[in-house]
Parts: C-alpha cells; structure tokens; sequence
C-alpha cells in the first residue's frame, strides 16, 4: 500500500516535468501545425548552454539560465525566419524535414564538443525532502519540477488566451489569410511562438539537466516523452500538456508498481496507445487547428 | 482627377496555374464612394479583391492605394495602409468570441488606441453582436455571422472597406439592414466602400459607381444611376458579350 501510494504521488510529480518537456512542442504544433522533430534536440541544447555558462560566468545557475534563454529565444528566431518560415507555406511536411535537419545537426554539434559524456547540472535541492513519511517520500525537486512547470504551462494559457498577442497566435492558428487580413505579419507571429516555445523548452532543459541529466543524444528520448505528453494531452491543447504529463508519470510509475520497474517506459506507453483509441484528438482536443 | 482616387487599379492579370482569371482589369474607387462590382459566379470578383489585398500575386497590372503602388505586397502590409476585406462567406474566427474578433480586428498599432470608441460604435450599428459578445462566433446566425465580419474590418479603422458577397445565403431583410448599415457608415464617416455582389438592382441602387465583371474582364463601368439594368443585366449574363 505504502509503495502504491508513493508511486501514484512520484508519477505525479514527475508528470510535472513531463509536461515541462512537451509544452514547446505543443505550442508549435497548435500554433503552425508543425510536429518539431527537433524539439527535444533544442531542449538539451539549452541544457548544455546552461552548464557551459555556469562555467563561464562563476557558477550562478540563475544567470546561465537567464543567458540561455536570451540565447535560445535567438536561436528561435534564426530557426523560424531563416528555415522553416520559408517553407512552412508549401506545407507541414517540408517543414518537418526541416526539423529532422535541424536535430541531426544539433546532435552532431553537441556531439562533436562533448562526446557521449554523461552531465548533470548541479541542483541545491538534491538529498533535500520536503516531506519524508513512513508513506511517501516526496524530494524538493520533484516538487520544484512540478511548481515551475505549473507556473509556465498556467503563464502560457493566460498569454495566448487573454492578450492581443496570443489572440494575434491563435488568428494565425486558425487562419493564415485572415489572420493577416487583420494586419497580422504571420510570419513574425510564427518567429514569437518559435522564440516562446525555445523559451519554455530551456524551463525544461533546466529541469531536465538537473533532475536526471542529459548527453549529447538525449534529445530523441525527449522527444519521445514530449510526443507522448502531447499526444495524451492533445496536440496543441496548452493545459492539455500537463494532464498529458501527469497522466504519463502516473502511468509509468503505477505501471512499474504494478508490473515491475523494468516494463514502466512500456506501460506509459500502451497507455498512450489506449487512450488514441479511444479519443484520438486527446484528452483536451485542440487550441484551435481544425 | 487622381486625387480624388483612392484605390486604382490598372490591367491586372491574374491566374491559378494555367487558367486565367482576370483579364486587363482596370477600375477606380474614388474618396467617399460606394462602388459596386457586379458579376456572376465565377465572373473573378473574388479573385480581383484577392489580388488587391496580397492573397493571390497578379502576374502584371498596378494596384495603387493613395498613391501608393501596394501590388503584390503582403497583405499585412496592405492592410495596415488602410485597405480592410470583409471576406466571402463571412469567415470569421470560430473558436473566438464575438468580443475577441472584434479585438483582433483592431490588432493594428493605430487602431488598439481607438480600440474602445471603435467597439462602442460597431455595437451600435449591429447591436446583435454586442448581446452576443461573449459567445463564440461559432454560435452566430448567418446574419450575425456577416455583421461580426464586417464590424472586425470596420475595428481596424479603414479608408477603404471591401464587402465581399454580403448577401451570400441570407435572407432578403437581414441584407437590407446590413447595407443600410453600409450606407450610414459611408454617409457619416465618409468611408469609401466596395461592394462585390451578384444583384444587378441592389448594386446599382445602393453605389454610386459601378462595374460589370463578366469572365475575368469588365465589361461595363460607370455612375451608377446611368447604367440602365437591363443593359447591365444583358452584359452581366453574357449575352452580348465576345459577339
Ligand atoms: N484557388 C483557385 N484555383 C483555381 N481556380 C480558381 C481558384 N479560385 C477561383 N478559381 C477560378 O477562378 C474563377 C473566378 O473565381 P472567383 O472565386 O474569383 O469568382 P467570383 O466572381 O468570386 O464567384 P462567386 O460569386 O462564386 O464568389 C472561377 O472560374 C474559379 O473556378
Ligand atoms: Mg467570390
């Protein structure tokens, strides 16, 4: 029962992360339509930066990450206005392909300066317990996790739900030739929700990095993760992304409860499957792609 | 006699792939007009008005507004300089509501800060849409539908409003109020206004200047109370026409 109650309580804590991991690429997928292969790629690239400017700059995890997102939100603008605007209008597949591109070429990079080296960011919560029962064990980061990713997935929905900006993403969303018929650049709309969604992918590869660590090719698993997140949730659905993730956590843990540690990444995965069949569009349907 | 002209369009040509949709279209709006392009289904109204406002690039031909050459430019671009499109089939944004439409349609930096007056008198034309403000546009008649389509080119503050087919699929009533709201917005705010519509009587009664699009090329122009209806009638079905 003890061991029920904690599995239930980690998947749910950990699905704060997870949903961390999907929003960006649930952003990009409601706003143009476009699965972002190279989503879990730019998360761990923003990853890296962190660790290599807390080296660079003495050691302040706050400013590496404050630096890595000014970096990565250039980063969105380059890869929005110089690659996929460009061929977004022939289509969501050319644009696809271009973030395959896109991801081999990040692997490649990080590949070429860190090797398969294993890192870690440090975190000045670890070994710390915010609650330590005879029940459940529930550790700060995992509770950190879940506040930070709260807080960035409610701050999302408020942006693109109640402000001109976010009603300007949604008009494009739906509409191209509307949208711009408003007076809406759609193209600059799309280089904002890129930079928007880099900036909520680095929450997530602060996270990640701190939490379980990332290599060079960690990226694909995050997209995995992602892709489930936002599969469950609903592409494109802004709270769907974090029932998604905690629907995915719980899956996994209560899966390894049940069935063993080793069949976990499966179990949370069948689950995806099941619940496709059963509402194809996700739990919460979608922001506002037909 | 430019000055007076707000939009003019010289020889435009326009085609999807092989097919040729408009031929040598020239046409002028001139300031506080009410034109109306008169035209069959298929005559290219819509293509022409797609053209002018960047949704479709003409292959030659000049577009000028207020002077200015805006052929082929964004439509963003165009927009912002004035020029606003009530589309056909009154698209609107479903899965926003009437308020959030209209808001959006005041995206333009010049337009959010009249946003509020711009509102206020919008509801007032169509009061409608302020009782409906709060529900998605999904939910809207096909009435309210044109009204909220209108009203959100309205809310970016234009020179020149362009109605594509109003009266698409509403009943004859419903499309006397929105053209006599047309034509009180045009007589108290001097706005210039385009009305692209498929009734000879309505286009001629309600504009002061008229053209005839039969196939792509216009075929007949001019003030409209010296256009005869039978002759526009006559031109608009073709009979006479490529004799
Ligand atoms: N996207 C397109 N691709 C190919 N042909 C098109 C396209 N849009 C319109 N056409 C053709 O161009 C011609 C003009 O169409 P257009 O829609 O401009 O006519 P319209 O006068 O607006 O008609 P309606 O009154 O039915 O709206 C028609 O023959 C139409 O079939
Ligand atoms: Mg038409």
């Amino acid at each position: 029962m003890e061991l029920f109650v904690q599995s239930l309580v980690s998947g749910i804590l950990l699905g704060g992360l997870y949903a961390a991991i999907g929003v960006g690429l649930s952003l990009v997928f409601g706003i143009m339509g476009l699965t972002n292969i190279a989503h879990g790629s730019l998360l761990i690239l923003s990853s890296f930066f962190i660790m290599i400017f807390v080296q660079a700059f003495g050691g302040s995890i706050i400013l590496a990450f404050a630096i890595t997102i000014v970096l990565m939100i250039a980063v969105g603008v380059l890869l929005q206005g110089f690659l996929i605007n460009r061929v977004i209008s022939k289509g969501a597949e050319p644009a696809l392909l271009v973030t395959f591109g896109v991801a081999i070429i990040i692997w490649n990079i990080l590949e070429f300066f860190f090797g398969a080296n294993f890192f870690r960011l440090s975190n000045p919560l670890t070994g710390i317990n915010v609650v330590s029962t005879r029940w459940m064990i529930i550790p700060a980061t995992a509770l950190f996790n879940l506040g930070i990713s709260t807080v960035v997935i409610l701050a999302l929905h408020f942006v693109i739900q109640k402000t001109l900006f976010g009603r300007a993403i949604r008009a494009a969303a739906g509409n191209v030739n509307a949208a711009e018929l408003m007076g809406i650049n759609t193209s600059r709309t799309y280089i904002y929700a890129m930079c928007l969604a880099l900036a909520t992918s680095s929450v997530g590869g602060l996270l990640v990095g701190q939490t379980f660590g990332f290599f060079s090719f960690s990226g694909m698993g995050y997209l995995i993760i992602a892709f489930g997140v936002v599969v469950i949730g609903g592409m494109g659905s802004i709270l769907g992304t974090f029932l998604g993730g905690i629907i995915l956590g719980v899956a996994q843990l209560l899966g390894g409860y049940f069935f063993g540690p080793g069949v976990q990444t499966l179990v949370g995965y069948l689950t995806l499957l099941v619940l496709l069949t059963l509402r194809p569009q996700g739990l919460l349907g979608n922001m506002t792609r037909k | 006699m430019n000055e007076n002209m707000l939009m003019t369009i010289e020889n435009l040509n326009v085609s999807y792939g092989d097919f040729q949709a408009l031929y040598d279209v020239s046409m002028q709006f001139p300031k506080g007009a009410i034109v109306s392009i008169i035209g069959a289904n298929g005559a290219g109204k819509s293509t022409l008005l797609n053209a002018v406002l960047g949704i479709n690039k003409p292959h030659s031909g000049k577009v000028t507004f207020q002077g200015q050459d805006i052929t082929g430019k964004r439509t963003s671009t165009i927009v912002s300089k004035g020029v606003s499109l009530s589309p056909e089939g009154s698209s609107v944004f479903e899965d926003m509501t009437v308020y959030e439409n209209l808001v959006v349609g005041a995206f333009l930096p010049s337009a959010r800060k009249k946003k509020k007056e711009r509102m206020e008198y919008v509801y007032k034309l169509f009061p409608a849409l302020k009782e409906k403000a709060s529900q998605r546009a999904t939910f809207l008649s096909g009435g309210q539908r044109q009204m909220l389509a209108i009203a959100r080119a309205l809310m970016s503050d234009p020179k020149l409003l362009i109605c594509d087919e109003i009266s698409l699929g509403l009943a004859p009533v419903v499309v006397g109020d929105i053209y006599n709201s047309i034509l009180e917005v045009n007589e108290k705010m001097g706005l210039t206004i385009v009305l692209v519509e498929q009734e000879v009587k309505r286009s001629l009664d309600y504009s002061d200047i008229s053209y005839v699009l039969v196939k792509g090329s216009v075929v007949m122009g001019g003030p409209s109370d010296e256009l005869d209806e039978a002759a526009v009638k006559d031109a608009y079905f073709g009979i006479n026409q490529f004799a």
